[in-house]
């Protein structure tokens, strides 16, 4: 793949922004990590040899009677202490380095919130479950969610953008008045009505924020469009007779795409802080999901484990300031002054 | 008498080994109430040059070497103290934007004796007094007593004036006028040479004139200094210089103007458009609905008739609709008027319906730094409008046609995978006519085509236009605001102000007999001799 020299200029731009640029990297490696969080906090192993048989419990699931010949109809729990002895007996098994999933309650503490641990290395919560492997779920789930929340929310933003800046007239004229009045609905308490009403699951609460995020590109966008579309390369096009859509495809959108680049990791950061907040009040995910939110909201409950409030604090402030450096480094590479003096000749 | 003299200045950017020198070993002499003036193309470093003499340089700049003496006082070792006394005290500065140069939010008064009041807090006559010998030194005596006139008020041509006025405010020593002129329209250039001619006279000042413009050049100046590349290659009095160059360069300056005639017409030659009279008005829109309440008349009623192998000339100043009457005829603006193109009514035609012809029809641009996707590759540029109405042609044949466009003007093909940015403005003007020409069309709205170029490639864009011309047979509408391009390439001329047609005929009889005051005056900025 080859890129063309603003591209290359723009990475370089990024780099020396020596702080977004390591921001980048410990992110891209958080969040690659984190993807494979059932092979790193998993009350399952990841791979039984059970007489001469591989197994994957991850991803299949074994019953205690018929695999393992125990007297259980239900999945074997791979913490009891006779289903250890068995697969030791006939082979052997890789545990994760967390032995626990988001949901696995650990029965083996005294009282719950049960502080840091050998066992819970960031103790856990108040329903005995382990707050570092709820972390690492709850971070996957938080950047997922923002990244569909604001990939859909630029798709929306963009192409409406466009469409009014490119063609204006009455199209602009309406659409520009409904996102006004659609500004002024407060977004909060609608989310908390309609989850109320509705069983709020992941795409429920995606969709909802849905409604009210996408409006937050359209005027950028086109601002954008109004600008280019005078633009003498523009008129060119137009008058070699190039259809309205590759015109705005082709020479219009890469110079609106440049502001929603560096758009787009601040908008990152206000979904993950907008999910945080709504599961912190008990308004967003479905309960039970590891969310960073919903662990900040038992910190609050229970100031006596002060581990809870902390770990939340901190997972949230690391991976928010993380996303705002990598947002000014961006912001630096898509900056026309930096891009275009010197070095061009 | 010596008033300024520069020995030896060296200008550069950069550290170490990324030092790069723009202006080096330049030395120059004024003498009291003589005119310099300092020529050269865009990078030749006549800017930097004069911006060094009050230490105007951006903070990056580097003088490594060179000194100045002004009343023979060394300024390259004067202190900022006394740099700031001098400024617009003895020294006053003219730039060339004077629409960016007056900060619309204080009345004019208050900024035109802003640094008189600064510079004399307790000696010289009171304010009031010197904005009313302000106002008569610079020709605006009816601004007299106008407490509350802003900025926005005032036409490019006052603007100037007044910010000549602020220069000459502490009847300085020097005047340094970087491209005073460049922004106006010609013959307004014609009545501010005239004011700063005047005032040179009369007030016994230096003026250090910073120009590309060689027809202000001869016009004004008493000596001339031709700067090329950073270095003075030549100095003289101004007529010796035009009359005997020495220099190769200064050369290739004076016999790079648009000289010669249009191209002669084929016979027979093909009608290619006729109108009887085509208007381009701007609908004035209500605030809140949007309903059209009024029009702005761009241009009104004019009639156009041109065959193959012609060009049309349209002669305006800046707002006189030229540009809109380009538009209009392509339809890229909504024009009123019946327009027959190639034999096919075109006016009523849906936006869809005149696609197919639009291959026939284009335009090349003013500025070729604003008319090239600056994202784009030159091959994709250039094969743009082939993929659009030429779908069927092989990638093999695409390339080939553009690899012969790129010969044709001038380039070569191996150019094709670099971007606009690789190129100086001459070659992306080039670029910009092998985009329109790759169509083979029949009618092309060349748009003050050559305005933003240096003045030596002027000649050479003019050249490969008629030379393109002679060999497709095309038809061109060329709007322009520089009578000697008109000279040099059309055969019919119109003369337009204010959208209304002041004068029109054959090229070679209007410019022997002109008869409207307009176009004289105009003749007069782009020919005379003399203001």
């Amino acid at each position: 793949m080859s890129f063309s020299p603003i591209t290359k200029r723009r990475w370089q731009a990024f780099k020396e922004n020596r702080r977004g640029y390591i921001s980048f990297w410990i992110l891209i490696v958080m969040f690659t990590l984190s993807l494979f969080a059932e092979c790193i906090a998993n009350d399952r192993p990841i791979l039984i040899q059970y007489k001469g048989d591989y197994l994957f419990p991850i991803f299949k699931t074994y019953n205690e009677n018929t695999t393992f010949g125990g007297t259980l109809e239900t999945e074997a729990d791979y913490g009891d202490p006779w289903v250890i002895k068995e697969i030791s007996a006939h082979g052997w098994m890789i545990k994760p380095l967390i032995p626990y999933d988001y949901a696995s309650i650990n029965f083996n503490i005294p009282r719950a919130p049960a502080p840091p641990s050998t066992q819970n290395l960031l103790g856990t919560d108040d329903q005995a479950r382990d707050v570092l492997a709820r972390v690492i779920y709850g971070f996957r789930l938080s950047m997922l969610f923002a990244l569909i929340l604001v990939s859909l929310s630029s798709i929306v933003g963009v192409t409406l953008g466009a469409l009014q800046g490119y063609f204006g007239g009455l199209l602009d004229l309406f659409l520009q008045r409904f996102i006004e009045m659609w500004h002024g609905i407060p977004v909060l308490f609608l989310l908390i009505i309609l989850s109320s009403m509705v069983v709020p699951s992941f795409w429920w609460v995606l969709g909802l924020m849905l409604c009210f995020t996408w409006m937050g590109l359209v005027d950028l966008v086109r601002a954008e469009f109004l600008r280019a579309r005078n633009f003498d390369y523009v008129r060119a096009a137009r008058s070699l007779g190039v259809p309205e859509l590759t015109i705005m495809v082709r020479h219009v959108l890469p110079n609106a795409l440049v502001s929603v680049f560096t758009y787009v990791p601040f908008m990152v950061v206000g979904a993950i802080t907008l999910l945080a907040s709504l599961d912190f009040l008990g308004f967003g995910l479905p309960s039970g999901s590891p969310s960073l939110g919903e662990l900040l909201q038992q910190g609050k409950n229970n100031p006596q484990s002060p581990w809870l409030g902390i770990t939340g604090f901190f997972v949230l402030a690391i991976a928010l300031s993380l996303m705002l450096f990598i947002g000014e480094a961006v912001r630096d590479a898509f900056n026309p002054r930096k891009i275009f003096t010197g070095g061009v000749k | 008498m010596t008033l300024l003299q520069i020995k030896d200045l060296h200008i550069g950017f950069g550290d170490g080994v990324r030092y790069r020198e723009a202006v080096s070993g330049v030395s120059l002499t004024i003498n009291k109430g003589e005119l310099v003036a300092l020529v050269g193309e865009s990078g030749s470093g006549k800017s930097l040059t004069a911006l060094s003499i009050m230490r105007l340089l951006a903070k990056e700049s580097r003088v490594p070497k060179g000194e100045i003496f002004f009343n023979d006082e060394a300024l390259h070792e004067a202190s900022w103290k006394r740099i700031q006394e001098l400024r617009g005290n003895r020294v006053g500065m003219i730039f060339q934007e004077p629409m960016t140069a007056l900060n619309p939010l204080h009345p004019i008064e208050r900024q035109l004796v802003e640094s008189y009041k600064w510079h004399n807090q307790t000696k010289g006559v009171p304010a009031q007094e010197k904005i009313k010998q302000l106002y008569e030194a610079v020709g605006l005596p009816h601004f007299i007593g106008r407490k509350n006139l802003y900025p926005h008020e005032l036409s490019g041509g006052e603007r100037q004036r007044i910010m000549i006025g602020m220069a000459i405010a502490n009847d300085p020593d020097l005047l340094i006028a970087d491209e005073p002129t460049t922004a106006l329209d010609v013959t307004l250039q014609v009545q501010v040479l005239k004011l700063l001619k005047k005032l040179q006279h009369e007030r016994n000042m230096g003026v250090l004139l910073i120009t590309h413009d060689l027809t202000v050049v001869r016009k004004v100046a008493d000596r001339v200094c031709v700067m090329h590349e950073g270095k003075i290659v030549e100095t003289g009095k101004t007529e010796d210089v035009f009359k005997d160059p020495q220099h190769d360069y200064t050369k290739m300056l004076l016999a790079a103007m648009p000289r010669g005639e249009g191209v002669p017409i084929p016979r027979p030659a093909t009608d290619v458009l006729r109108t009887e009279g085509i208007s381009v008005r701007y609908p004035i829109k209500s605030a809140v609905f949007r309903r059209t309440i009024g029009h702005v008349t761009a241009v009104e009623n004019l009639p156009l008739f041109i065959r193959s192998g012609e060009t049309v000339g349209i002669v305006g100043e800046s707002g006189s609709g030229k540009s809109s009457l380009g538009y209009g005829v392509l339809r890229l603006l909504p024009a009123e008027g019946e327009v027959v193109f190639l034999g096919n009514r075109i006016d009523d035609l849906s936006t869809k319906a005149l696609r197919p012809m639009r291959k026939d029809m284009q335009l090349v641009f003013q500025d070729p730094y604003a008319s090239l996707n600056p994202r784009m590759t030159v091959r994709d540029i250039i094969a743009e409008g082939l993929e659009v109405h030429h779908p069927e042609l092989s990638r093999i044949e695409v390339e080939r046609q553009v690899d012969a466009m790129l010969e044709r003007v001038g380039l070569t093909g191996g150019m094709k995978a670099r971007y606009p940015h690789e190129f100086s403005g001459g070659q992306r003007q080039r670029i910009a006519i092998a985009r329109a020409m790759i169509l083979k069309p029949k009618l092309v709205v060349l748009d003050e085509p050559t305005s933003a170029l240096d003045m030596s490639v002027q000649g050479q864009v003019l050249d490969l236009l008629k030379d393109l011309q002679a060999s497709h047979q095309v038809a061109y509408i060329l709007i322009s605001h520089d009578l000697r391009v008109v000279k040099a390439m059309a055969h019919y001329i119109f003369v337009l102000k204010k959208g209304q047609v002041m004068e029109q005929g054959k090229t070679e009889e209007i410019f022997q007999n002109p008869q409207h005051e307009y176009t004289k005056s105009l003749m007069h900025a782009a020919f005379g001799d003399s203001l």
